[in-house]
């Protein structure tokens, strides 16, 4: 069986470059993630993360920077208000808040990157592909 | 000439909307004079016999109202589409499913097992439920079929205006109406109002400082809300900033927050998302570097019912469009 497919919207100045740390370094990671490069984890919206489920992804992962690195500043910090309040608003709609993971990965960070990544695949994978109606 | 032929007609609505159309009063008058109207099951005596009996595409117009929820709702619309030149979503429920569109937190057999067993003022030992076909005295009875998804208008046909609202307006409706008589109409597709959103047409925004940060949320019903400042500001959830304006500010200016009802602007795909957003970039900004985890949990814990808030009018036209059953 396909494996349920996990977007990783990844923020530019840390957790991209840990993910490329990890592809460097052959750690093994899991091949279902599709990474998208986004500037900062305060850029996405939780539209993105709707239209990832809508469009067929059984799981959302967003890196950015850990705290107080954020190369905007403060953009990690918002990135985790709308990420919790969303995930409370998606439980209500029937969407395991397990789907939706938001965590910080910096760019010499391989190891932690593949270690999310496999744990979000794991997790993704306990609770099967999203289907909607 | 012969004057253009009008339908009116409603689906999973309140009769809101057909209120809306006497509230034109005098002005009603005006569009009675210069159109013949066809179907309005509200006021006048035509049947869908009398729809089907028509030339294709002979209706100049049909105001539909309402959301689609029954097998009857969805042949009529598609019956009064072949029939019309132009289809106007009328008021939210069509436009983006409205109250009726709540109904997407359930399914039939939830919606049934509440509304005809459940509630205390039924008495249904047997459980017994509607059902599409019963027989009596040896005849059968049939009912249109009740679907478990309730759906806007645009998911069920080709849809060439919308006007929003809950009700609609009257000026807005009479500058459709006018447009439609004069042949002066937008691009298809497009909402009859304007597209800015209610906070920039909002008698408060003024008040609203350049920075909101705030900490407590608080309900409608549990202050008293200053009439001048901005509802956010006060820690009361206001839709505005996901909502398109046009209404006239009705709620603000009864002191009341917006519930969404006009729907988002263009540019936003997802009114509730859009308000998670919006509330996410104020809920606790002040010394966000401070903030732990925990206490964010907290803060957002504050809001019970955070779906059911900010999808109130557009759950159908959402981009889950419904809840996910288990
Ligand atoms: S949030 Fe509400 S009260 Fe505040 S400016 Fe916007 S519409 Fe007005
Ligand atoms: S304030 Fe909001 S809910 Fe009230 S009528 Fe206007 S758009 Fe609708
Ligand atoms: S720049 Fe990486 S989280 Fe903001």
């Amino acid at each position: 069986m396909k494996e349920p497919t996990i977007v990783g919207f990844l923020c530019n100045w840390c957790s991209y470059e840990g993910a490329d740390r990890a592809g460097d370094a052959r750690l093994e990671y899991p091949a279902n993630i599709r990474t998208v490069r986004v500037m900062c984890s305060g850029r996405v919206e939780p539209e993105f993360v709707l239209h990832a489920f809508r469009e067929g992804a059984s799981g959302v992962l967003i890196l950015g920077c850990h705290p107080g690195d954020c190369h905007y500043k403060m953009g990690n910090y918002k990135a985790r208000r709308r990420i919790s309040l969303l995930k409370k608003t998606l439980e209500q709609l029937g969407i395991e808040p397990e789907r939706v993971r938001l965590d910080w990965v910096a760019a010499g960070e391989g190891e932690r990157f593949a270690k999310v990544a496999n744990e979000m695949a794991d997790t993704i994978k306990g609770l099967g592909p999203l289907e909607l109606s | 000439m012969a004057k253009p032929k009008v339908a009116f007609y409603w689906c999973a609505s309140c009769g809101g909307c057909e209120e809306a159309v006497v509230d034109l009063a005098e002005d009603l008058l005006k569009v009675v004079d210069a159109v013949d109207i066809v179907l309005w099951p509200v006021a006048l005596d035509f049947k869908r016999k009398d729809v089907e009996a028509m030339k294709d595409g002979a209706i100049a117009v049909s105001f539909i109202n309402g959301a689609v929820r029954t097998e009857e709702q969805e042949e009529m619309v598609k019956l009064l589409r072949k029939k019309s030149g132009l289809v106007v979503a009328f008021g939210s429920c069509a436009h983006i499913g409205g109250i009726p569109g709540l109904a997407n937190f359930w399914d039939r057999e939830t919606i049934f097992e509440r509304v005809y067993k459940d509630v205390p003022s039924v008495r249904n030992p047997e459980g017994i439920y509607p059902q599409q076909k019963t027989k009596v005295d040896g005849v059968e009875l049939t009912l249109p079929e009740f679907y478990d998804t309730v759906y806007t208008l645009d998911q069920v046909i080709n849809v060439d205006y919308y006007l929003p609202g809950c009700a609609p307006p009257p000026d807005l409706i009479m500058n459709a109406v006018t447009a439609i008589l004069e042949g002066k109409l937008p691009d298809k597709g497009s909402v009859l109002a304007p597209d800015k959103s209610l906070c920039d047409t909002c008698p408060r925004k003024d008040s609203k400082p350049e920075k909101l940060s705030i900490k407590a949320i608080r309900r409608p019903h549990e202050v008293i809300a200053d009439p001048e400042k901005c509802f956010l500001e006060e820690g009361i959830i206001c839709l505005g900033p996901a909502t398109r304006s046009g209404c006239g500010e009705r709620c603000i200016n009864a002191n009341m927050p917006c519930r969404g009802c006009f729907g988002p602007t263009k540019g936003v795909r997802d009114q509730g998302a859009k308000m998670v957003s919006a509330i996410a970039s104020i809920l606790g900004v002040e010394d966000e570097d401070k903030v732990t985890e925990e206490e964010v949990e907290s803060l957002v814990k504050q809001i019970d019912d955070p779906a059911g808030l900010f999808y109130m009018y557009s759950l159908p036209a959402s981009m889950l469009r419904r809840k996910r059953m288990g």
